[in-house]
């Protein structure tokens, strides 16, 4: 074993949190989400010039090969920063299906303008039952002579605005088993697709996409017909942990800035760090924190190492759900009312952790999930 | 970042669970909670002791065998597993001997590490007082300097395992007028020396566990101090993060999460195994996913000390997070069992053998032994986090 981080892997980190915390310090993150487009295409070129879109993906499309383990820490920072960008839908909801199921010809098509910064992705899963598994997938994909035609009603799909390609989940075959479910590729222009923004707590742009007799042809489905369920299982562990790695660097800052508030905020005379409850807060914080980055980074390295980690991925983000959430609640608590205004930062993790602990599973279905791996 | 373990490390692994499965065949001990701290068997940890599984982590030229941190947490948490009876040895293994390693001279070391390590003496420690719990500087047990001898007068409590064991660890007061701080020495005392009076106390699961140990002019030999002459308590702060650091701060009832897991997998309720209840799957999904953070915990103690390190708030972090998970486990263990939770050890009708009673009585005192819940919060805020200390 070892919790510490290679010699490279610290170089990877500081670098990561110098970029982020030049081209995202708060302001700009609240400006951008105010921001119709939700991103700054400034700083979508420069993550392009870094190298991070091509982060995990194979040198022959122009990425860079890098490990999940690794992209775990970059994702870490991105989330220490609220970094608002179509980082997340582009590169793991949407580049890694198309790694995992597509043909050679869409590979050789979209990863290299995807890992350039020319094309933002998205995956269209979630519909109003509002779930993460097959019997929640209700639209419909009818047969026609030039491919299929698609009909339903999308939810919670981030960035549809922005991209150019939504990958629709909709079923080829009536049921609500995972056979029957295949992947599109939709030209987000396309007619009949129609995006309409949600208001959430974050103020990330997700968007209900409205199917309305959309075609698409036979080059635009992604693997197999009726077997687009594979892709997701496949893919699902790396987009949990993802998202654990965005927590994890939430809530470290979220520790941080409660700590450094309690050192300088004065109240009776000496610092609020002085006084117990205080204090106590601040160590359950830490449990919490640490908490979620060994837990994270486990499975991130299991997943790395190519091991079978059903377990560890649904106890990360059980853990990770619930203890970034409480992190951001006593962080609150510990600043008093500043912390309650728009112009004070705390906020932004506050919404972040909430928004976190909703999307891909919460603690209640990863523990469900877990109790099935205890034979339970 | 590396979550496996090597090799080497896995064969030490099957190894220990080789010798742990032998024993249990042949009824050589039972598996109930709290094993590891209230099963003594000088026989079994002689066993442990030819396989070099005593002061494994010491140096070769005091007989250890210089292994690793890590290799110790794997053995640790195989003996713990199956709550194997390794109390006579236990706290000799993980805190006097690194003490006496750490602060004792040649003689010390000469006479008590090989004894240790042949599982030939066993060990406690004496430190809390009836006034001296979490404030541990205020001692008074009283050591007067007297020609070649110290005379020792005062008392201790909470001593666990006094009334079999042979040595005792403690802290006295060698200044009278010093600071607090700066008047205390560690020394090692046999506890058949002539006034020393160990007297039982009962402890609310109905057992004789801890001790007062009273002394009443006690002559102590001066080389039985160990260290420098009023600068235990700082000796003694070096030494308290091998205490935290330990599984056994996670695994003291691990016996009751196994059993419970089976139980609720057998146990019907309206026509249905108890383990489809969703109450009951989230609940015992959540002890596992804390279990496992705990275990995480551990572990990353055990590599910091591998590494050579002392861990800084990570210890009182781990203690302080493990024992309240286990204090949320039997209390998870006898709600579940509804009823029949409160049926305790060889009762009619007890389920799991009245262990999730019994453990939700010990597990009182996780949270207080070694060091309070508080206390070691306060550790992690000031000592790891920098927040600052209040002025008195
Ligand atoms: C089962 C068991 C076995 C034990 N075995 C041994 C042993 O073998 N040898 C030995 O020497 N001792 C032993 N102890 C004693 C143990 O170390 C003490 O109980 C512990 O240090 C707390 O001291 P106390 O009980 O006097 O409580 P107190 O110190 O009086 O504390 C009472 C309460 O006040 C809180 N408190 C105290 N100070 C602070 C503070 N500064 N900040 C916040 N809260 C505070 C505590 O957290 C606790 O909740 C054992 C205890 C138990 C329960």
């Amino acid at each position: 074993m070892d919790f510490g981080l290679s010699e490279e892997q610290e170089i990877l980190r500081k670098s990561t949190c110098n970029v982020m915390e030049k081209e995202c310090p708060p302001a700009f993150v609240k400006e951008t989400i105010k921001d119709e487009k939700g991103y700054s295409p400034e700083l979508w070129r420069k993550m392009a010039e870094l190298g991070w879109m091509g982060f995990i993906f194979p040198e022959s499309y122009g990425g860079i090969d890098g490990s999940f383990l690794d992209f775990t820490i970059l994702l870490e920072e991105m989330g220490r920063a609220c970094l608002p960008s179509p980082f997340f839908s582009t590169v793991i909801l949407g580049g890694l299906p198309i790694l995992e199921g597509g043909n050679e010809e869409q590979k050789d098509e979209l990863l290299p303008p995807m890992i350039n910064g020319d094309l933002i992705l998205t995956l269209a899963i979630t519909e109003p039952p509002g779930k993460y598994t097959p019997d929640g997938i209700g639209s419909r994909a009818t047969k026609s002579e030039k491919g299929y035609i698609l009909d339903g009603t999308k939810l919670f799909v981030p960035n549809a605005h922005i991209a150019d390609y939504i990958i629709v989940v909709a079923r080829t075959k009536d049921g609500v088993d995972a056979d029957g479910i295949t992947l599109f590729l939709v030209d987000a222009k396309a007619r009949g697709v129609t995006c309409t923004p949600l208001l959430t707590i974050a103020g990330d742009k997700q968007f209900e996409v409205a199917l309305d007799k959309v075609e698409v042809t036979h080059e635009r489905i992604l693997g197999d017909i009726d077997k687009g369920w594979h892709i997701i299982e496949k893919i699902w562990p790396k987009v949990i942990v993802a998202a654990c790695g965005e927590m994890v660097g939430g809530a470290q800052q979220t520790l941080k800035m409660t700590i450094d508030y309690a050192k300088e905020r004065e109240q009776f005379g000496r610092p609020l760090g002085c006084l117990q409850a205080v204090q106590h807060f601040c160590a359950d914080m830490v449990a919490d924190v640490d908490g979620c980055r060994y837990i994270t980074y486990q499975a991130a390295w299991m997943l790395s190492e190519g091991l079978s980690c059903v377990k560890e991925v649904a106890m990360a983000k059980a853990w990770c759900s619930d203890a970034f959430k409480r992190v951001t609640k006593q962080g609150q608590q510990v600043h008093g009312a500043i912390g309650f205004t728009e112009e004070h930062d705390l906020h932004l993790y506050y919404k972040s952790a909430k928004k976190w602990e909703l999307l891909y599973g919460d603690s209640w279905f990863h523990r469900e999930a877990v109790a099935e791996q205890m034979g339970l | 970042m590396d979550f496996g373990f090597t090799k080497e490390q896995e064969s030490f692994r099957q190894e220990v669970r080789d010798f742990l499965e032998k024993k249990i065949e042949c009824g050589a001990f039972e598996i109930i909670s709290n094993g590891w701290l209230e099963n003594s068997s000088q026989e079994f940890s002689k066993e442990m002791s030819e396989r070099g599984w005593i002061g494994m982590t010491w140096p070769k030229e005091y007989g250890g065998q210089e292994r690793t941190y890590m290799d110790r947490a794997i053995l640790m948490e195989e003996m713990l597993t199956c709550q194997a009876p390794i109390a006579y040895h236990f706290l000799a293994d993980r805190q006097v001997g690194p003490a006496i390693i750490h602060f004792g001279n040649d003689d010390h070391k000469k006479e008590y590490l090989p004894k240790i390590i042949n599982a030939e003496i066993s060990m406690v420690l004496g430190l809390s007082e009836p006034n001296a719990g979490s404030d541990l500087v205020s001692v008074k047990t009283y050591a007067k300097e007297e020609g070649d001898f110290f005379i020792l007068n005062g008392q201790k409590v909470w001593t666990t395992g006094a009334h079999r064991a042979d040595y005792i660890w403690m802290i006295v007061r060698t200044d009278l007028d010093a600071p607090k701080h700066k008047g205390i020495s560690e020394f090692i005392l046999d506890l058949k020396t002539p006034g020393v009076t160990v007297r039982p106390i009962i402890n609310i699961a109905g057992v004789h566990s801890f001790n007062e140990v009273f002394f009443e002019d006690v002559k102590v030999p001066k080389e039985n101090l160990v260290g420098v002459k009023n600068r235990g308590f700082y000796q003694l702060m070096a030494q308290v993060d091998y205490e935290r650091a330990g599984l056994e701060r996670l695994m003291q009832n691990y016996p009751v999460f196994v059993n419970l897991v089976e139980y609720v997998k057998k146990e019907k309720r309206n026509g249905q195994p108890l383990s489809k209840d969703p109450m009951v799957r989230n609940t015992l999904a959540e002890l596992e996913v804390e279990y496992q953070i705990g275990r995480l915990f551990c572990y990353q103690v055990a590599w910091t000390l591998t590494q050579g390190r002392i861990p800084n708030y990570e210890a009182a972090l781990c203690k302080a997070y493990c024992t309240q998970y286990e204090q949320r486990l039997s209390d998870a263990a006898t709600r579940i069992l509804g009823l029949y939770g409160q049926l305790m050890p060889g009762s009619k009708w007890a389920p799991m053998n009245g262990e999730a009673a019994d453990s939700y009585l010990w597990s009182v005192s996780y949270t207080l032994q070694g060091g309070s819940l508080e206390v070691l919060k306060n550790i992690v805020a000031t000592r790891g986090l920098g927040l600052p200390v209040a002025k008195k």
